[in-house]
């Protein structure tokens, strides 16, 4: 199972501030091993920020996306003791939702 | 080939974690098209190609769009990127880079309560051009930013 996301989100009058940091090794399928051969894809394909249960944000991603992926946004209409949940999808279908509390 | 993978992935197990997906509720069944149209845009190569999958060919530039970025990247593996588009009703963000070997990097999507301000690190193999693209009221904006980048960021 991958480790826990890091996720923070603090609110600044009705805008919650989010910023997630997953742990992924993001591998981008062009790269070759010691042995020459190619190190297949695999990546957070999908990821889905909620507030509160509803469905904020959506992100698809490319392998481009850099190892261990950083992503910041903002949510209008949060407010301190709101639910912040992400969930994320790599192309091997493993998945893991976190969630905090808006502080 | 990574396409062979995908392919494989999208008629298959993605199928089999999309059923759960949709089971979850998490998707609704309206975005499955869209979903199709993401797959294809991140296969597509140079940008282009890639504007034609997400089906933003001819968008016109707009100086409501920054991307936040420094001028010069030490490290291609990590460059910090920020699109941010004060174009009211904006539903759609992503990111392109000119070089790369597919050119998307990443899209996202804003419902309810969203604001179209993202920040994220991306991979790019060499100096480029970065481009964001904008979907607002279904028209399409781009803003265009050159990065250099000292270091490749493609295994090393």
């Amino acid at each position: 199972m991958a480790d826990p996301m890091k996720i923070r989100a603090a609110a600044r009058g009705d805008v919650v501030d989010v910023r997630v940091l997953m742990a992924h090794e993001m591998e981008t399928g062009q790269r070759k091993d010691a042995a020459g051969k190619l190190v297949p894809a695999w990546f957070i394909s999908d990821v889905t920020a909620s507030l509160n249960g509803k469905p904020v944000v959506k992100a698809f991603w490319g392998p481009a996306v850099s190892k261990n992926p950083y992503l910041q946004f903002k949510v209008k209409g949060g407010k301190a003791g709101d639910k912040i949940s992400i969930t994320w999808i790599d192309n091997k279908g493993e998945k893991r939702t976190d969630e905090v509390t808006v502080s | 080939m990574i396409f062979s993978r995908r392919e494989a992935l999208k008629g298959g197990a993605g199928m089999g974690v999309y059923g759960a997906m949709l089971a979850l509720g998490m998707i609704s069944p309206g975005t499955a098209q869209a979903q199709a149209a993401m797959q294809a845009a991140f296969q597509a190569k140079g940008i282009p190609d890639t504007l034609k999958a997400l089906g933003a060919a001819g968008a016109t530039e707009s100086a409501d769009i920054t991307i936040v970025s420094p001028d010069i990247a030490e490290n291609g593996a990590v460059v910090p990127v920020g699109v941010n588009s004060k174009i009211p009703n904006t539903d759609m963000v992503a990111l392109l880079v000119d070089k790369n070997p597919n050119a998307l990097a990443g899209a996202y999507q804003f419902m309810d309560g969203g604001v179209a301000e993202v920040n994220m690190r991306v991979k790019m193999g060499q100096s480029s051009d970065v481009v964001a693209i904008v979907r607002a009221d279904g028209k399409f904006y781009m803003a265009k930013k050159e990065i250099k980048v000292t270091l490749g960021g493609c295994g090393g």
